[in-house]
């Protein structure tokens, strides 16, 4: 049988995602609302020979990841806005070593315990900028069940890509929403590995330069021997903090982002190429900017929305590209200040018209919200 | 017979080492790289892991397998190493701030996992790395940088706490005791479940400085007074016993460790 329908959950659908992507190690914090997606591993893990944990807080869960990532399984983990928060350090961690890995943050009001645990989508600047130090995060926002999926999948796709942790930038609103969905059969949609290293073990380099800024990396217990550090470290992984070193380790690190970032920003737009009327938007709110374009579009107004699909690095080319064109772009989004419509105003510049919707009650953005700010 | 010196695990050109003379670092790494050899350990199947300290620079000397974790987090970060490939020599090293003051919760939960790793503590009581301020383990009274007028909390009993969690193998020892001490790390390493040595350990540039005992030296006898074989100790009535550690094995015991236990779930999972 191929390609059977799922009704699934978000939260089991992003579970599924990993999965299907190789995923064989979760570690984990419970948290709603992401609970689900511990719940789902802990029971599948164990009948595919994966490994399920329930660590001891968001510190190790973020810990135990990237220690079996370097032990060369797939490994994430799961979490609300307070998990994240801890998470945060280790995280970094993951940048500094290059390590591959998947975050789930379902995020939920805050600050703190919050509106425990209305819907939100206030983490976006957490995710971007929570962590001491230069360095760049891919994220990706799910607006439907099928993208909690399918953009999980890509998630470890271009974690193992780029050696970096991703992060899947969900809400309580897609994560407890059920809709169909199509699982798609094993190889029907591609699944990429890390590129190993190859030669001379004596001669490998796991921070080494590469044509892309991606060094091959191995993994504990290969002849391949591998050392890998918080600190700052050279090619070879033992600590260096020559500044020549240093200023060539970072701009590697970060180059990698810029060599494939035409693989890792993706946008998708409705109705936005002759649009008056811009919506843009990440996440679930994208549903609700879509059916705010159609309601104008009925009554003669060119509206349309921009979906960033990648949040972070930042989809500065479409918004320029379609907002520029655009009389007037709205920026609707569950936080209080503007998280993202502060990037917009930033490529689209200080002359334009750049109106917000926000919503910071836990209560979801409407249709009717957003048609308020034309 | 030909002694083991554990020179394969050394990196080259690394020494002169970072520490300062007298502490007890350097002198613990040896006897574990000798332990390593005596065990037949490959490099390749080999991960050490490290916290952040004075102690927690050690993997910049060594050629195994290699994590430079963050301060108190070595151990979770191992237990993720451990759990996803389970034929991997792990074996963790940290301070007494990485272990039990900043990471305990790590410490507490890795033990009652009983997962198969073995950590080292290197117990210098006192935070060497930031310039000697009180950690989780220094003494009441104890003088450090954070403490001029004596430490007012109470220290905390790293093998006590790591039986009570749950550790299959628990041992203390010392520099000055290196002998005891290079025999209980063979016998740490070669145990199933978590195995905790701590090494009591001169810190004669902030420690010692602090409390009298300028040299490394000075430090090594205090930590030989200070210090008594279990056996002896458990004979002793609570007031000759007061300040005294037990060194020697002091937990050692077979419970499962977390492969096995997991090893199950999994067979219930697939009806096998
Ligand atoms: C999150 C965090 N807090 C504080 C520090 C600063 N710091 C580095 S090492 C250290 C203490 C080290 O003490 P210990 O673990 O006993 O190792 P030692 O240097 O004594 O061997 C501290 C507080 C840090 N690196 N990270
Ligand atoms: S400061 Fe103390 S612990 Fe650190 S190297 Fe010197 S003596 Fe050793
Ligand atoms: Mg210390």
């Amino acid at each position: 049988m191929k390609n059977y329908a799922s009704l699934l959950q978000g939260n089991e659908a992003m579970a599924q995602g990993a999965l299907y992507a190789g995923a064989r190690f979760y570690a984990g914090y419970p948290i709603t609302p992401s609970s689900e997606i511990a719940q789902e591993c802990s029971k599948v893990m164990p009948k595919l020979g994966g490994v399920y944990m329930q660590m001891e807080d968001e510190i190790a869960s973020m810990a135990a990841i990237i220690g079996a990532s370097l032990a060369g399984v797939k490994s994430f983990t799961a979490t609300s806005g307070p998990g994240f928060s801890l998470m945060q350090e280790n995280l970094g961690l993951a940048i500094m070593g290059e390590v591959p890995c998947v975050v789930i943050d379902v995020q939920r009001s805050g600050p703190s315990t919050g509106l425990a645990t209305k819907p939100a989508q206030s983490d976006i600047m957490q995710i971007r900028w929570g962590r001491h130090g230069d360095q760049e995060l891919i994220a990706l926002s799910p607006s439907s069940v099928g993208e909690c999926f399918s953009l999980t999948v890509e998630a470890f796709n271009l974690a193992e890509k780029l050696r970096t942790p991703v992060v899947v930038a969900a809400d309580e609103i897609v994560a407890h929403m059920r809709e169909n969905i199509l699982i798609p059969e094993p190889g029907e949609v591609e699944v990429f590995d890390r590129r190993k290293p190859t030669g001379d073990p004596a001669a490998y380099l796991p921070f080494g330069p590469a044509p892309d800024g991606v060094p091959p990396i191995s993994s504990y217990g290969s002849d391949y021997i591998m050392h890998v550090s918080s600190s700052m470290h050279g090619p070879d992984g033992y600590s260096n903090n020559g500044p020549d070193n240093a200023a060539r380790q970072i701009a590697r690190k970060n180059s990698k982002f810029e060599h494939h970032r035409a693989e890792i920003v993706k946008t998708r737009t409705y109705e936005a190429d002759d649009a008056d009327v811009l919506f843009v938007t990440f996440g679930t709110v994208t549903r609700a900017a879509r059916a705010a374009a159609r309601t104008l579009r009925e009554s003669g107004v060119r509206a349309g929305v921009l979906q960033l699909i990648t949040v972070w690095p930042f989809a500065e080319e479409a918004v320029a590209e379609f907002g520029g064109r655009a009389k007037t772009v709205v920026v609707p989004e569950m936080n209080y200040h503007g998280q993202l419509a502060g990037e917009v105003k930033k490529v689209l510049g200080a002359g334009a018209d750049v109106r917000r919707v926000n919503s910071w009650n836990g209560q979801i953005i409407t249709p009717r919200d957003i048609l308020r700010a034309i | 017979m030909t002694y083991a010196t554990g020179q394969q695990y050394l990196k080259d050109g690394v020494l002169p080492h970072m520490w300062c003379p007298g502490c007890g670092i350097g002198v613990m790494l040896r006897a574990c790289l000798r332990s390593f050899e005596e065990l037949g350990y490959r490099n390749e199947d080999t991960v050490v892991v490290t916290g952040i300290g004075c102690t927690g620079k050690l993997d910049d000397y060594v050629v195994t397998h290699a994590l430079h974790t963050t301060h108190g987090r070595a151990l979770a970060c191992a237990t993720g190493i451990k759990a996803a490939k389970d034929d991997l020599h792990v074996v963790v090293f940290m301070g007494d701030g990485d272990s039990v003051t900043i990471g305990g919760n790590h410490f507490l939960h890795a033990a009652r996992r009983n997962i198969d790793l073995t950590a080292i503590v290197i117990n210098n009581f006192n935070f060497g790395m930031t310039g000697g301020q009180f950690s989780g383990t220094t003494f009441n009274g104890a003088i450090t940088q954070t403490s001029a007028y004596g430490n007012p909390e109470r220290q905390l009993d790293i093998c006590a706490l790591a039986e009570v969690a749950g550790a299959n193998f628990v041992a203390r020892s010392t520099p000055w005791h290196v002998d005891d001490l290079s025999a209980l790390i063979t016998e740490a390493l070669s145990r199933k479940g978590f195995s905790l040595v701590e090494v009591l350990s001169p810190c004669p540039t902030h420690f010692g400085s602090n409390n009298k005992m300028k040299k490394g030296t000075d430090m090594l006898g205090w930590l030989k007074e200070r210090t008594m074989p279990v056996d002896l100790y458990r004979s002793k009535s609570p007031a000759e016993r007061a300040g005294i550690f037990p060194i020697g094995k002091l937990v050692d015991r077979c419970e499962p460790d977390f492969a096995a236990r997991y090893a199950e779930v999994g067979a219930k999972a697939t009806g096998n």
